[in-house]
C-alpha cells in the first residue's frame, strides 16, 4: 500500500534581512490511509512551516521551498501550479489552524463560509450545500444549527469556532486533515471535547490526521506515530508508544523529563533542559541540540547526524542514541 | 539553576526563616463587578460583568497559593484587585493587617512595593523602548530604594544573574532576547524592589516546554532563597501542583474548592475540579490509552448573566434540582479542605 502524503527532503526557508532562515531543512515523512500522525516541537522548530508547504501557503517572498518532494496521492504538490493546488486545498486536504478567531472570516456568516467551500469543490447548489452545512454543524456539535449558519462568528465562543472550523475541514470529505496546534488557544475542558471530536469524526470517516502541537499530553492521547522536530529537522520518529517508553534522542528524552506529570509523585525539582533553541539563520556544522546536550561526544560538532533506525519503525537523529539509556539510568 | 547564590546574601532583609508563618494575605468576600454600558453621551447601565463574585482565602507567609481555572473564571481579576490595580466593588483585603481597599494611593505606596506582579506574556509587559537594565532600574530609582545610581547599577547585575542572565544582557533590548530570557527579566524587575509577596499571573504558560521547567526552577528557588510568598495564577492544573502548597480552584467567580496540594490532587471532590483534572492528558500513551475520562460537557456560561444557584449546575454531572436555586457555601469538609458543592 502506498502512502497517502510522503514528503521527501522538503526544505523550505525564509530570505530574510538577518539571513536565510533554514525553517524546514530536509525532513522527510509519510502519512498513511486513516492513521494519525503528530508533529511535535517548540515554537520555531520548523512544524507549522512544514504543513503550510504541503497546502502551498508559504508567502512569497519571503518564504520558498527550495528543494524536496511532496507526493500526495502520486501527485507532487511542489510542482502544480495555484489552481490546480486549490482544488486539492480544501478538498482532498482539510486545515484547522490554531487561532479560531482569526480563521474565520468575520464579516461572513457561518453558513456561507461554509457553503461556499461545497460550492466550489462539489459544484453543490445553494441550498443542497446549506443542507448539508446543518448536518455537519450538527455532526460536531453544535446545537441548534440551523440558527448557527445565520450567524457570524462573533456569535460563538473559541470552542464552538474550533467545531465550525472542523465542520468546514471536514465537509468536502477529505483524505487528509491538518490540525495546526488546534486546541492550544482553548480551555483545557474544552480542549479535551475538540480533541475527542476530531479523533472520533477522523475514525469514522476514515480520515488521516496531521496533528502539529507542543503539548505531550495530547500527543500521547491522540495520536499513532509521532515525528519529534527540531531546529528545521525531524530528530526522532517512531510509534507513540515507543518515543514515550524509550525515547532515543536527548532532545525528546529532555521534553520528557521536563514537564510535571499529574499521574505521578510530585518531583522535588524539574529536569529541564539548559540553554535556549537556536538560531535558524546561524546553524553550525553539526547537530543543532549540541549546545543544550548531556550526551554530547566530539562527532556531534563536526557531522550531523542522519535520521536513523534504532528500533522497529523507530528511528533517531543521534550518534549516541544506542547509549542514552546507560547515561540516563 | 542560581548561577550565583550568594549574589544578593547582604541583604539582611531577605534572611529570613524558610517556615510558613503568620498571615499575609488575607482576601474577604471580594467582588468585583464591572459595568456594562450603552450610549455615548449618556452612559446607561445595562449589565454587570461579575468577573469576581465573592472569594475568600489567605496565604501565609513563605506559601504558595495556586489560583486554578479556565480563561474568564475571575483569577486574573482576583489578582488584579490584591495590586488594587483594580478597586473592588466589595470586600477587604488584609495585607500585614492593613485593609488596602481602604487606602489611598499615597498610603499604598509602601504596599506596591511590598507587593509585586509576574505577567504573563513576556512579549508585551517589557517595554521595547527601555533596555533591559533601564527597566529594573526604574522601580529601584522611583521608590528610592537605592539613591546612589552605581549601587543601583552593581543591584541590576547582581538581579540578573540570580535570574540566571548575563549582566551583560543589561544594555539589551527586549527584542534581542527569546521568551525565556524576557520572562526572566521580569522576575528580576519584581525582585528589584525587594518584595514580600509576588503574584504570578500565568508565567510559564506563554513559554515552550523546555523553557517552562527552567523558570519554574527558578521561581521555586527564589522562594526559598527570599521566603517568598506567591499567589500563582495559572490554568495548567501539573505546574500548579508541582509548585503549590494550597491550591484554589475558581468557576465564574467563585471558589469551588480549595485543600492542599496534594488533597486536593488524590481527592478532588467537587465535579468541577474533577473534570479538569480528568481533562488533562498524560504525556504517557500507556497510561492515556487505559485512562478513562469523564469529559464535561457544555462550555462556560458568561459572567454577565450566570446561572442561578450553584454556577456550575447547567455541567455538573451530579447536579440535583436543588443545584439551580441554592448557591452553595464553601463548605470544610476534611480539615483544609473546602468545598462548595451541596452534594459530595
Amino acid at each position: 500500500m502506498s502512502a497517502l502524503l510522503e514528503i521527501e527532503d522538503l526544505r523550505t526557508h525564509f530570505f530574510t534581512t538577518a539571513g536565510v532562515v533554514k525553517a524546514v531543512n530536509g525532513i522527510s515523512y509519510d502519512v498513511q490511509k486513516g492513521e494519525t500522525v503528530a508533529i511535535v516541537g517548540e515554537s520555531g522548530c520548523g512544524k507549522s512551516v512544514s504543513a503550510l508547504s504541503v497546502l502551498g501557503l508559504i508567502p512569497n517572498p519571503p518564504g520558498r521551498i527550495v528543494g524536496g518532494a511532496i507526493r500526495f496521492l502520486g501527485d507532487d504538490l511542489i510542482k502544480l501550479d495555484d489552481l490546480q493546488i486549490r482544488n486539492i486545498r480544501g478538498r482532498q486536504i482539510g486545515m484547522i489552524f490554531q487561532e479560531p478567531m482569526t480563521s474565520l472570516n468575520p464579516v461572513l456568516t457561518i453558513g456561507l463560509q461554509l457553503t461556499e467551500t461545497m460550492e466550489h469543490h462539489l459544484g453543490m447548489d445553494r441550498a443542497d450545500a446549506e443542507k448539508k452545512a446543518v448536518e455537519y454543524l450538527r455532526l460536531v456539535g453544535i446545537s441548534e444549527p440551523e440558527r448557527r449558519i445565520r450567524q457570524y462568528p462573533h456569535h460563538l465562543s473559541g470552542g464552538m469556532r474550533q467545531r465550525v472550523m472542523i465542520a468546514m475541514a471536514l465537509c468536502c470529505e477529505p483524505k487528509l486533515i491538518i490540525a495546526d496546534e488546534p486546541t492550544t488557544a482553548l480551555d483545557v475542558t474544552i480542549q479535551a471535547q475538540i480533541l475527542e471530536l476530531m479523533k472520533n469524526l477522523t475514525k469514522r470517516m476514515g480520515v488521516a490526521l496531521i496533528i502539529i502541537t507542543h503539548n505531550l499530553g495530547v500527543v500521547a492521547r491522540y495520536a499513532d506515530r509521532v515525528n519529534v522536530m527540531y531546529a528545521g529537522k525531524i530528530i526522532e520518529r517512531g510509534l507513540a508508544a515507543d518515543i514515550y517508553r524509550e525515547p532515543r534522542h536527548p532532545y525528546t528524552l529532555g521534553l520528557l523529563s521536563s514537564v510535571p506529570r499529574l499521574d505521578q509523585p510530585r518531583q522535588k525539582r524539574l529536569d529541564p533542559i539548559d540553554g535556549q533553541p537556536p538560531d535558524l539563520t546561524r546553524l553550525g556544522a553539526g547537530c543543532s541540540f549540541l549546545p543544550r546536550c548531556k550526551f554530547a561526544v566530539d562527532k556531534c560538532a563536526s557531522e550531523i547526524p542522519p535520521l536513523e533506525t534504532v528500533g522497529n519503525g523507530h528511528l533517531s537523529a543521534c550518534w549516541e542514541k544506542e547509549n542514552l539509556e546507560m547515561v540516563k539510568g | 539553576m542560581i548561577p550565583d547564590a550568594s549574589a544578593l546574601e547582604s541583604d539582611a532583609q531577605y534572611s529570613r526563616n524558610s517556615e510558613l508563618g503568620d498571615v499575609l494575605v488575607d482576601v474577604k468576600g471580594l467582588k468585583m463587578h464591572f459595568p456594562i454600558t450603552e450610549g455615548i453621551i449618556f452612559n446607561k447601565l445595562v449589565g454587570l460583568v461579575k468577573a469576581v463574585d465573592g472569594v475568600d482565602f489567605h496565604i501565609r507567609r513563605g506559601e504558595t497559593l495556586g489560583l486554578v481555572g479556565e480563561s474568564g473564571c475571575g483569577k486574573t481579576t482576583t489578582g488584579r484587585c490584591i495590586l488594587q490595580l483594580e478597586r473592588p466593588t466589595e470586600g477587604e483585603i488584609f495585607f500585614e493587617g492593613a485593609d488596602l481597599t481602604k487606602l489611598d494611593q499615597v498610603a499604598l505606596r509602601e504596599y506596591r512595593q511590598k507587593i509585586q506582579v509576574i505577567f504573563q506574556d513576556p512579549y508585551s509587559s517589557l517595554n521595547p523602548r527601555m533596555k533591559i537594565g533601564e527597566m529594573i532600574d526604574e522601580p529601584m530609582y522611583v521608590h528610592g530604594i537605592e539613591p546612589d545610581a552605581r549601587k543601583r547599577k552593581q543591584r541590576i547585575n547582581e538581579l540578573l544573574s540570580v535570574c540566571g542572565l548575563n549582566p551583560k544582557m543589561a544594555d539589551r533590548y527586549p527584542h534581542e532576547m527569546s521568551g525565556g530570557q524576557r520572562q526572566r527579566v521580569g522576575i528580576a524587575r519584581a525582585l528589584s524592589l525587594r518584595p514580600e509577596f509576588i503574584i504570578c499571573d500565568e508565567p510559564v504558560s506563554a513559554l515552550d516546554v523546555s523553557i517552562q521547567a527552567q523558570i519554574i526552577n527558578l521561581l521555586e528557588d527564589l522562594r526559598e532563597e527570599y521566603n517568598l510568598t506567591y499567589l500563582f495564577i495559572a490554568h495548567d492544573l501539573s505546574v500548579v501542583r508541582h509548585l503549590c502548597h494550597r491550591v484554589a480552584v475558581m468557576y465564574l467567580g467563585r471558589i469551588v474548592e480549595l485543600a492542599d496540594c496534594d488533597e486536593l490532587y488524590e481527592n478532588p471532590m467537587h465535579p468541577y475540579t474533577r473534570a479538569l483534572l480528568s481533562a488533562v492528558p498524560v504525556p504517557d500513551p500507556e497510561v492515556e490509552q487505559g485512562r478513562d475520562v469523564s469529559f464535561v460537557a457544555g462550555e462556560v456560561p458568561s459572567p454577565i448573566n450566570p446561572p442561578p444557584g450553584c454556577v456550575f449546575h447547567p455541567r455538573c454531572p451530579i447536579a440535583v434540582e436543588s443545584c439551580s436555586q441554592e448557591v452553595p457555601e464553601l463548605r470544610e469538609l476534611k480539615p483544609g479542605h473546602w468545598v462548595a458543592c451541596s452534594e459530595v
